[in-house]
């Protein structure tokens, strides 16, 4: 079946002329059209778009050339700016928006020879952990339709899972990618901070922000990963380094890896999920690396410090929503507050607005220093933590979420429940470190995820690592009933 | 009354930064442009855009920062203000503010009574403009124009040390010509590249406490800046005296009805959440940038005047004047060049006076001038050599100016040489004394203003061409002699 | 990880003046029936975030960014944009001669 197949077999059959692009693009916009209603996962479907770059691709390759990336299908999370298509970030505010270019990451794929088959479902401007917030409905995960897909890349881990696309993009504030990623059963990855350019990302937190892929495997994850990593002038983040050939490092043997075993992240451990863990580090020993107890005695504050700094530093980007230029606009504004508070008031959804507030709040006179300033101030500490750490070991293990899918609507009524998603994820984010998670079993049917996160600018060895286990084992290659 | 109270006076001066795009976009900076047609992704805040700093409008303020002998920081952080305003896209303003590029220098004045003083500038910090409100054909509405959002500005903020209006003119003059100087503003203050707003209050002299302060935005002229700080003093003072408070606020000149009033939406005060934009990087200025920034320098304004002082033995006055911009400054040098340093205050009048006002009466700059200081010095050196009096001289100059000639294409076309051959004068002279017996027998009966009465006579004889001088000497002796 | 769950009382809440505040400066709506759940849910996440006052940071420098001892990039000046305005404001909410328009800006 065409949407079981690795890139490199998709490569390996395209090149062979087994396949043609536009017959796998035919197969993928099928598999959309079946299986999206179920999912809620595609909220712009772009069949025409996909199949006429589908031809291109193949009179590419039929002129010679050979990237790895030509014409094989991808969704692209609704955050990252498409020219001439919807890009709604899961927002009434950008319902009408017509991106007028193409953020950089989709111009680097679309160079590569990728195929864009639509727009992934995702958390409204990227504030959530469910998929919930989205004005167009919510995600539905695959593995059971009544629980959530994690969030705020739920379109896209939803659309992975259910193979609907050979991989997606999404983007990872918080654990973004990674934790949709461990609730779906996918391999999703968050690059070093400045790796990927946010150019063309609309921005939720822009110290934390990074755009990532979510693919069926680590070995998939780094061929998308190499296309889209490098510098951009375009983004004074970006970092102007070389990038390494993911790839060709896969299958480094582990012999001597260092894991580091997070004394926080074992504390108080569901103790299924904690099983999990435990039987991942066994394949690990097994394949030659060794464990360390490390500690980082901060990373408990994380959570607090994110919901500091991102809702500050969105409450910040979001005010160019404003009705004026583009996006939403209340209709009849009897003068200009009017228009400010109303196209804000009725484009924005709930915990939108309770990010604005937050920010606006813990940014405000009075409050600056006790708030922001002390948040950013824990956020060296926690970063030092992690050097620290790296110090000793050369990648740390551990688990990616605290509980398996939740029901939808569970829990909506707290934010702070929902806030408490991220625990493992967070502190990646506040220290700009990559991270992997994969499958590494099942609790209550439900996938689990297994983190690992590297030191800045490790996407290699954190690959290797990630692809060393997903050839001793098999549970990235399992697939949620109804989607096989 | 008025000597019981001491005004105190800030000001903060926006200088819109002469680079070619803006300071965080590749859009031109040019004015004049239809509307938002300069105004791309990024100056119109679209979603997902980033900001990229341009280097020449960080090289432009660190030239300012030395030349005013401030410190320049080797490390500076841009900040966001944030607020909304339809001008404003992004609703911030990209804005420096705990560590600001430029700190801590300062320049000095020339009062009118010739005193010097030292005015300090606490901070000059790089943002950005924003865009304009226009109001005009649409009803009920305000149409944005998004040209001018991103242009790179240098905001100069000066110590509260100026202690009159005239004061504030002066300083405001002199960054005028400093940044002109520099060549980092163009200082058209109509089309808006040079704004300043006044940080006014008043206290009772002997105070050391300042007193509430009230702003007065966008002044665009020198002689606006003046009006509306002594209407302010006296707003407050009056007030104050009847037994009401200053309040805080920002006010707007009125140059129609020459007073300031309160700005009503920007009553409630701004809560404006600075904190260091996460999509910029800190800017890191090496002491090898610095050190070829300062080598690179032009003559400064007070350097130069010191010179010209020196050099051509002329005024301070004088000096100043002709050192209000390096084009001006140029343009006296060629001309003494040219004329020889002995003569340089005849250069030097001529430059402040008949020059200067052809140049206001056409609206010219200096660069455009329809006599270069090439003719001019052609001019000069024939009123030194005597073919001309320097009263004539003002006929030719009106000349050349109007029909593009030089001085003896002029001289030799009116026929205007001096008369200097005495026996010419004397014989016109003579035949003055003769035409006019009664005069002649007043005069020398004691009335000695009758001796302006020949003069004239003899000008208008001779159509102005007698050396005036020569006829002075001549006519006394005639008169006097009795013959 | 053992870290704060949602705590059962609120000890220090925000007013339904303080969001009135907060949404004025955000330029949000919140209308009357919206009001006590923004009061309830923003008073729990400040009271959650509270828990950064127990860490110590005496000696500690903020960190804006994850890109230590990296410093800004400086393009050179050069004009590269041309005019787009008319792809650009052909999906603008109100737009009258090439200006945005907007609801009239009092001075």
């Amino acid at each position: 079946m065409l949407h079981t197949l690795s890139i490199d077999e998709l490569g390996r059959r395209l090149s062979l002329g087994e396949l043609s692009s536009v017959e796998l693009t035919q197969h993928f916009l099928a598999r959309i059209e079946r299986l999206n209603p179920s999912l809620n996962a595609v909220i712009t479907p772009t069949p025409e778009q996909a199949l006429s770059d589908a031809a291109v691709a193949d009179r590419r390759r039929a002129a010679g050339d050979k990237a790895p990336l030509l014409g094989i299908p991808l969704i692209h999370k609704d955050i990252f700016c498409t020219d001439g298509v919807r890009t709604s970030c899961g927002s009434r505010m950008l319902d009408n928006f017509i991106a007028p270019y193409d953020a950089t990451v989709v111009a680097r794929l679309k160079a590569a020879g990728a195929v864009m088959l639509g727009k992934a479902n995702m958390d409204e401007f990227a504030m959530g952990s469910s998929n919930e917030t989205s004005y167009y409905g919510p995600v539905k995960n695959p593995w059971d339709l009544s629980k959530v897909p994690g969030g705020s890349s739920g379109g896209s881990a939803a659309a992975a899972a259910a193979r609907l696309a050979a991989y997606t993009t999404g983007t990872d504030t918080g654990g973004s990618i990674r934790q949709p990623a461990a609730l779906t059963g996918v391999t999703g990855v968050k690059p070093t901070y400045g790796r990927v350019s946010r150019y063309g990302m609309i921005a939720f937190a822009s110290s934390l922000d990074q755009a990532g892929v979510l693919a069926e495997s680590a070995a998939d994850a780094a061929l998308v990963l190499q296309a889209m990593a490098g510098f951009d002038p375009l983004d004074s983040t970006s970092v102007d380094a070389p990038v390494p050939d993911y790839h060709a490092t896969l299958g480094t043997p582990l012999k001597g890896l260092r894991l580091g075993l997070l004394r926080e992240f074992f504390e108080g451990l569901e103790p299924r999920n904690a099983a999990l863990i435990r039987d991942a580090i066994e394949v690990y020993t097994a394949l030659g690396a060794t464990t360390v107890e490390v500690s980082l005695p901060h990373l408990p504050m994380s959570v607090p410090t994110y919901y500091v700094v991102a809702p500050a530093e969105c409450s910040s980007n979001l005010s160019r929503f404003d009705g004026v230029r583009f996006g939403y606009r209340c209709s009849h504004p009897k003068d200009l507050m009017d228009l400010y508070k109303r196209s804000r008031g009725e484009g924005f959804g709930a915990e939108v607005k309770r990010r604005i507030m937050t920010g606006t709040y813990v940014l405000s006179a009075g409050y600056f220093d006790a708030y922001y300033l002390k948040a950013q101030k824990v956020r060296r500490l926690i970063t030092d933590d992690f050097r620290a750490a790296f110090a000793q070991v050369d990648l740390v293990i551990g688990p990616t979420t605290p509980t398996p899918a939740f029901g939808i609507g569970a829990k909506m009524d707290d934010p702070i429940t929902m806030y408490l998603n991220d625990i493992y994820t967070i502190g990646a984010n506040l220290a700009g470190l990559p991270g992997v998670s994969m499958p590494c079993g099942f609790v209550d049917g439900l996938p689990m995820g297994l983190q690992l996160i590297g030191p800045h600018f490790g996407e290699g060895p954190l690959l290797n690592a990630a692809h060393q286990y997903q050839q001793a084992t098999d549970w990235h290659r399992r697939r949620p009933s109804g989607y096989e | 009354m008025m000597s019981d109270w001491e005004v105190v006076i800030g000001l903060e001066i926006h200088a819109q930064l002469a680079t070619r795009s803006k300071i965080f976009s590749g859009s031109s900076t040019a004015y004049g442009a239809p509307p938002n047609t300069q105004a791309n992704l990024v100056d119109l805040a679209y979603p997902g855009v980033l900001p990229v700093l341009n280097a020449a409008a960080v090289r432009m303020a660190v030239k300012f920062g030395l030349a005013i002998g401030a410190a320049v920081a080797q490390r500076s952080v841009f900040a966001r203000k944030n607020y909304f305003y339809p001008d404003l896209p992004k609703g911030y303003q990209i804005s420096q503010y705990e560590l600001p590029i430029v700190s801590k220098g300062s320049i000095s004045i020339v009062l009118d009574d010739g005193a010097t003083k030292t005015v300090g500038v606490t901070r000059a910090h790089l943002e950005e403009d924003a865009g304009k409100s226009l109001h005009e054909g649409l009803a009920n509405a305000s149409g944005i124009d998004l040209n001018r959002a991103g242009t790179p500005l240098l905001e100069i903020v000066s110590e509260p040390d100026m202690r009159s209006a005239k004061e504030a003119v002066a300083y405001m003059k002199k960054i005028h010509t400093l940044v002109r100087y520099l060549e980092i503003c163009d200082g058209n203050m109509q089309e808006g590249s040079f704004r300043c707003d006044a940080n006014v209050s008043v206290r009772r002299r002997g105070s050391e406490k300042l007193g509430t302060r009230a702003e007065i935005k966008n002044l665009n002229s020198f002689r606006f800046v003046e009006k509306a700080i002594q209407y302010e003093t006296s707003r407050q003072i009056e007030l104050i005296e009847s037994g009401g408070k200053v309040v805080q606020e920002t006010r707007l000149y009125d140059s129609d009805k020459h007073e300031t009033r309160s700005m009503r939406s920007k009553e409630e005060a701004n809560d404006y959440r600075y904190f260091p934009d996460p999509d910029l990087l800190p800017v890191q200025i090496s002491t090898d940038f610095i050190r070829e920034v300062a080598s690179s320098l032009p003559e400064l304004p007070d350097h130069k005047a010191a010179r010209l002082a020196r050099d051509y033995a002329l005024s301070a006055y004088d000096a100043g004047v002709l050192s209000a911009s390096r084009e001006i400054g140029a343009y006296f040098e060629d001309t003494t060049a040219r004329l020889g340093a002995a003569h340089a205050k005849l250069a030097a009048n001529w430059v402040m006076g008949e020059l200067s006002s052809a140049l206001n009466r056409d609206n010219l700059d200096i660069a455009d001038s329809r006599v270069g200081a090439a003719a001019l010095s052609g001019l000069l050196a024939r009123i030194v050599d005597a073919t001309i009096s320097g009263k004539m001289a003002k006929e030719v100059f009106e000349a050349m100016w109007s029909e593009g000639k030089d001085a003896d294409a002029v001289i030799a076309a009116k026929g205007l040489k001096q008369i200097t051959n005495s026996g010419e004068i004397e014989g016109v002279i003579d035949a003055v004394i003769a035409a006019n017996p009664k005069q002649l027998a007043d005069y020398r009966a004691g009335k000695d203003k009758l001796f302006g009465f020949f003069v004239g006579q003899v000008m208008k004889a001779t159509e102005g061409k007698a050396n005036p001088a020569q006829l002075n000497e001549l006519l006394k002796n005639k008169l006097h002699s009795g013959s | 990880m053992r870290t704060r769950s949602a705590p059962k009382t609120v000890h220090m809440s925000l007013t339904r003046q303080d969001v009135e505040k907060i949404a004025h400066l955000a330029r949000l709506e919140i209308t009357d029936q919206e009001m006590p759940v923004y009061v309830t849910s923003l008073s729990s996440i400040v009271n959650f975030v509270d828990e950064l006052a127990r860490a110590d940071t005496k000696d500690t420098l903020p960190m804006a960014h994850p890109l230590t001892g990296q410093h800004q990039r400086l393009r050179p000046d050069a004009v590269t944009e041309a005019d787009r305005h008319e792809k650009y404001q052909a999906n603008a909410p109100s737009v009258q001669a090439g200006l945005y328009v907007v609801p009239r800006v009092i001075e």
